[in-house]
């Protein structure tokens, strides 16, 4: 079973061989074996996930179900899951059971598949190696003395460890794919507007975007599925025909352009990293793709950039979180005034709270324009650069990470270090392009290794394409961690 | 540029979170190493560049005016942390 | 310096809060309804739960376009909605949405009349916002309550440029704003209701200077009497601190209705930094030609225009015109009116006067009228064709006003003809002269006044119904 692709799982279910409820169990089981020592799940709760997976079951049995009906997923912990605890990883919400489902947790309802539990995260969403979580870090499991990433970590780690077949994730700056990169997995950031953000809880509204996270990019296509579609309910939720994700897995990759950005293998990016990537690129050619160098001359750019918007605007969005509402408020105070800021600040984590003062700034009275205004112009510059890129190439090909997953407490203590691991991920967020990672091999300590595709504008189906021809050559995506088996 | 402990009050103060002088002392030293990254963007030339504030290129759609919401009070109300009345209670304000 | 109010000059700009006539919230399918229990309401948009998203309303942007066609403005064919944060606990998500650098509304002016003068009053902008919530202050343990259910009401915030020199062009102002939005249909103008509020920025300068005196702004005012007395209060205030040597302040005061005073709310130091930036979750707002084209098409009548077709239709004067259109539904009574009898002058005569008096006399509105227009105008046709007399009229509008059935059933039920039949006239006049010698013989020695009192006679004797010209000519003959 832990071997399983969607489809294998899937087939298995539509022939009757196991129940959805036999599946969810025998996942719940691992969960109960594994978690303790990976902490990848913040709630786990056997009997929603067995109602949902009885009620799958009916479907099937009704001769109603979809492609993927029966089969359990595991949810980041920022999507609203109505009677759920919905924390965002943050004690400001330690005690939040939202009242509704996001949209993508409808989605999947709606395509049957039970879900095993919201899953750890970076307190929302600020993070890239899952230690800024109120309820303790995620442990990588092919180390569990090593991070997983972030901020999607305990959704990378729970299917590195197969305690799900799939993850859902959110990526606002690498969020899954740095994650996926560090963990060994397969994991996608759609075009920005193809997932509804309903009732994701927002980081920066306009970088955010959530996507699919398992082991392959076949797994990846099937979720995609089900994932993207309009939604009314968001503004930025584009009005597309819907696509099947699937459709071009099998395509050949002969006359394939891959673009090298030479920003993404200078100076900073790790020896192994750049061996492994290296290699990807010649098995891509053995498959009949052709390179081309190309440059992204402004992405140096981006980390500063996105160090200006994503906090602006996070510092808006979190607002809500006053003690009014919903989640923590601080038990002893002297005035409203008092009681927002003891609230905000017992409630918000120390990564939080320098972003959001980050932001504060940013945005405040004679800095707007020499910062929020000027990040928005760069930003402007990195999406151009992408464009004139993609004249020369079909696809572009780089490092997900500049290195290997890293010791927990290694770079907690130095932000910049922590920022500057999403070097590589975060232009795709700002031009709103599609980016995936997917497994490309391992370091001499034995931790994998991830390679980054970003694709053009709602080209998903061709990214998928060519990370699962590169899947079919190689095995990296099915190895899994050895003392966890 | 760099900040100074009291701008690092002054901000916390418009984000509502309570910081000591210590604390405000440790931020300033945390958010100047940030800001000094910050700081290699302001190099660019961007004058006739046109800022960029969404990913994709499109309009805003618009509603139509219906009301499709019912009262849900109640269950908004069951995860708040002081009500009455179907009121959500927060220390007195003073105008 | 001099002393003196004759010294000071005072400036003054509005800004007016108009709550947009939709059924649904700004950015949420929750109803605008006033009066529900609290918070039901407030959905998890309006209530900002973590996650929600909004989503424009149609209806509102349509309001925003009728106003901006309505006062002449620039319609920016692209304009954004900018998040702009503080915290209150009525505004829930931290920060409002609203538009700062490109409004939906530019420019633009609105007419007023003050002592019979007409005046131009430019606008500078006008922007779509959400409304907050209410903070219900009563005792909860000494906490506040809070009810969103007004969070999220589409507003349309008129921002007028600083061209009123007194109360009663900054009341004229706020009027005939209140008119024109009413009359295009965008707000219901409900004051107590809170559905059109004023702000007003006032300031002085000496006489002559050219730069504007440090301003002060009254916030929320709902009524056109307390604007008047606020800016009243806050003008002599500024005057008096200046003339006893203090300074101005820039600051944000309330005015209080029982003391009829003016108080600081907050000092320009504790003004908020409020971080306006483009909000994420919104996209830019397109208007297409083809829709402002159809918003125009569907603009009614604006007042200016129906103000200049009354005096040039109906030969009724300026001020009457002005009167006249004081509300849409007033315009349409009075045309009605005119139409019917097809005599503007005394429509308008009777609509302002007799119909007026008794409306405000029974605290009716217009709308609510005893009396159609149609009825108003049967009226007035029978005093123009002779049936009635102007005050056998009134007799008939009573009768109307209480319900008593059509002008002409009233007439012949309360037998109100005026007298038509010469030689029933004639009869009651020699009565007359028979019954009052003296009155004939003062008459005859020159006492023109005589002359009156046998007029009232005879009309007395009529009991009214006899046509006062045609006694006055059969006296004349008579006494000849």
């Amino acid at each position: 079973m832990p071997d399983a692709s969607l489809s294998a799982l899937a087939a298995q279910l539509a022939a009757k061989q196991v129940s959805s409820r036999e599946l969810a169990r025998q996942y719940l089981d691992r969960i109960a074996a594994l978690n303790p020592a990976i902490n990848a799940f913040i709630t786990v709760d056997a009997e929603k996930t067995l109602l949902e997976a009885a009620a799958a079951d009916a479907r099937i049995a009704a001769g109603q179900a979809g492609p993927l009906t029966g089969v359990p997923i595991a949810h980041k912990d920022i999507f609203c899951t109505d009677g759920w605890l919905t924390t965002c990883g943050s004690k400001m919400l330690h005690n939040f059971v939202a009242p509704y489902d996001a949209h993508v947790i409808q989605r999947f309802k709606a395509a049957g598949m039970p879900s095993l539990g919201k899953t750890n995260m970076d307190e929302f969403a600020m993070g890239s190696s899952n230690e800024t979580s109120y309820f303790g870090a995620v442990k990588n499991p092919w180390n569990t003395a090593c991070v997983p990433g972030g901020s999607s970590g305990g959704a990378a780690a729970c299917v590195a460890a197969r305690m799900a077949p799939a993850a859902t994730g959110t990526d606002t700056g690498g969020s899954i794919r740095q994650p996926a990169a560090l963990c060994g997995i397969t994991g996608l950031k759609p075009t920005y507007g193809l997932v509804s953000r309903y009732g994701m809880i927002a980081f920066a509204s306009s970088l955010d975007q959530a996507g699919p996270m398992a082991p392959s990019a076949e797994d990846c296509a099937l979720l995609l599925n089900v994932m993207t579609g309009f939604d009314p309910n968001d503004s930025t939720s584009l009005e597309r025909e819907k696509e099947d994700y699937t459709r071009d897995l099998d395509q050949p990759l002969a006359g394939l352009r891959v673009g090298l950005p030479r920003e993404f293998f200078a100076e900073g990016l790790n020896s192994e990293v750049a061996a492994a990537v290296e290699a990807a690129v010649t098995e891509l050619k053995k498959l009949g793709a052709t390179t081309v160098e190309i440059s992204l001359a402004n992405s140096k750019l981006a980390i500063p950039v996105y160090y200006v918007l994503a906090p602006a605007e996070a510092s808006s969005n979190l607002s809500r979180f006053d003690g009014v509402r919903y989640g923590y408020r601080a038990p002893d105070y002297a005035s409203l005034d008092d009681m927002y800021c003891k609230t905000r600040a017992q409630g918000f984590g120390a990564e939080v709270k320098r972003r959001i003062l980050i932001g504060a700034y940013v945005l405040s009275h004679g800095y707007y324009d020499a910062y929020y205004l000027q990040a928005q112009k760069i930003r402007r510059l990195i999406a151009d650069d992408f464009n004139q890129a993609f004249k020369a190439c079909d696809i572009i090909l780089g490092p997900t990470a500049p290195g290997t997953a890293f010791k927990l407490g290694e770079k907690s203590d130095d932000p910049v270090e922590m920022y500057l691991n999403d070097l590589y991920t975060i232009p795709a967020n700002l031009a709103g392009l599609p980016g995936m990672s997917l497994p490309c091999g391992f370091d001499a300590k034995g931790l994998p290794i991830g390679l980054q595709l970003v694709g053009n504008y709602f080209s998903e189906a061709k990214m998928l394409n060519v990370a699962h021809q590169y899947q079919r050559a190689t095995d990296w995506h099915s190895r899994q961690p050895e003392d966890l088996k | 540029m760099s900040l100074t402990p009291d701008d690092v009050k002054r901000i916390a103060r418009l984000a509502r979170i309570e910081i000591d002088d210590a604390q405000a002392q440790a931020t300033q030293a945390q958010l100047n190493t940030i800001f000094d990254l910050i700081a290699t963007m302001q190099a660019v030339d961007t004058a006739s560049i046109a800022p960029m504030a969404h990913a994709q290129e499109v309009y805003q759609r618009l509603r139509d005016d219906v009301v499709t919401e019912t009262d849900r009070h109640a269950a908004f109300q069951a995860v708040a942390p002081a009500v009455e009345n179907g009121l959500y209670l927060v220390p007195k304000v003073i105008e | 310096m001099k002393r003196g109010h004759d010294n000071w000059e005072t400036v003054i700009g509005l800004e007016v809060h108009t709550q947009l006539a939709t059924r649904s919230k700004i950015f949420s399918g929750s109803s605008t309804a006033f009066g529900a229990a609290p918070n039901t309401q407030a959905s998890a948009v309006d209530v900002a739960l973590p996650g929600v998203l909004p989503v424009l309303n149609k209806k509102a942007v349509e309001c925003a376009i009728r106003f901006g066609l309505a006062v002449d403005a620039t319609l920016n064919r692209v304009n954004v909605f900018d998040r702009k944060n503080y915290f209150y606990p009525d505004l829930p998500k931290g920060y409002q949405i609203s538009q700062l650098a490109k409004p939906i509304v530019e420019g633009g002016t609105l007419k007023i009349v003050v002592e019979g003068e007409e005046r131009t009053i430019h606008l500078t902008r006008a922007h779509m916002e959400e409304d907050a919530g209410k903070s219900l202050h009563e005792d909860f343990h000494g906490m506040t309550g809070i009810d969103l259910n007004r969070a999220g009401t589409p507003l349309l915030e008129i921002v007028s440029e600083p061209e009123m020199r007194s109360s009663a062009e900054a009341v004229a102002y706020a009027r005939a704003l209140h008119t024109l939005v009413t009359w295009i249909g965008i707000c219901d103008g409900n004051m107590q209701e809170g559905s059109f509020r004023v702000d007003a920025n006032v300031s002085v300068r000496p006489v002559g200077q050219a730069e504007f005196g440090t301003r002060r702004e009254i916030k929320n005012l709902n009524s056109f009497k307390f604007l008047q007395q606020a800016i009243d209060y806050e003008v002599r205030w500024q005057i008096g601190t200046l003339e006893d040597g203090g300074r101005i302040e820039q600051a944000t005061v309330l005015f209080d209705p029982d003391t009829g005073e003016t108080r600081m709310m907050r000092s320009k130091e504790d003004a908020h930094d409020y971080r306006y930036f483009p909000d994420p979750d919104l996209l830019p707002v397109k208007l297409d030609e083809d829709w402002i084209e159809a918003v125009r098409a569907g603009l009614p009548e604006l007042p200016a225009a129906m103000q200049a077709r009354f005096q040039a239709d109906y030969g009724v004067s300026a001020y009457d015109a002005a009167v006249l259109t004081g509300s849409r539904a007033l315009a349409d009574f009075f045309e009605a009116a005119a139409r019917a009898c097809g005599q503007g002058k005394l429509a308008a005569n009777w609509v302002m006067g007799e119909l007026s008096a008794a409306l405000n006399k029974a605290e009716l509105d217009i709308a609510q009228s005893p009396v159609s227009a149609t009825q108003l105008g049967t009226l007035i046709a029978r005093i123009q064709d002779g049936t009635l007399s102007g005050k056998l009229a009134k007799q008939v509008f009573e009768g109307l006003w209480e319900g008593a059935g059509e002008v002409d059933a009233i007439i012949e039920a309360r037998g109100l003809k005026q007298m038509s039949d010469s030689g029933e006239l004639e009869k009651i006049v020699d009565d007359v002269l028979a019954a009052n010698p003296k009155s004939v013989e003062e008459f005859r020695s020159g006492k023109e006044k005589a002359f009156n009192a046998l007029v009232g006679q005879v009309m007395k004797a009529s009991r009214g119904k006899a046509n006062p010209a045609q006694v006055n000519e059969l006296l004349k003959t008579k006494l000849q």
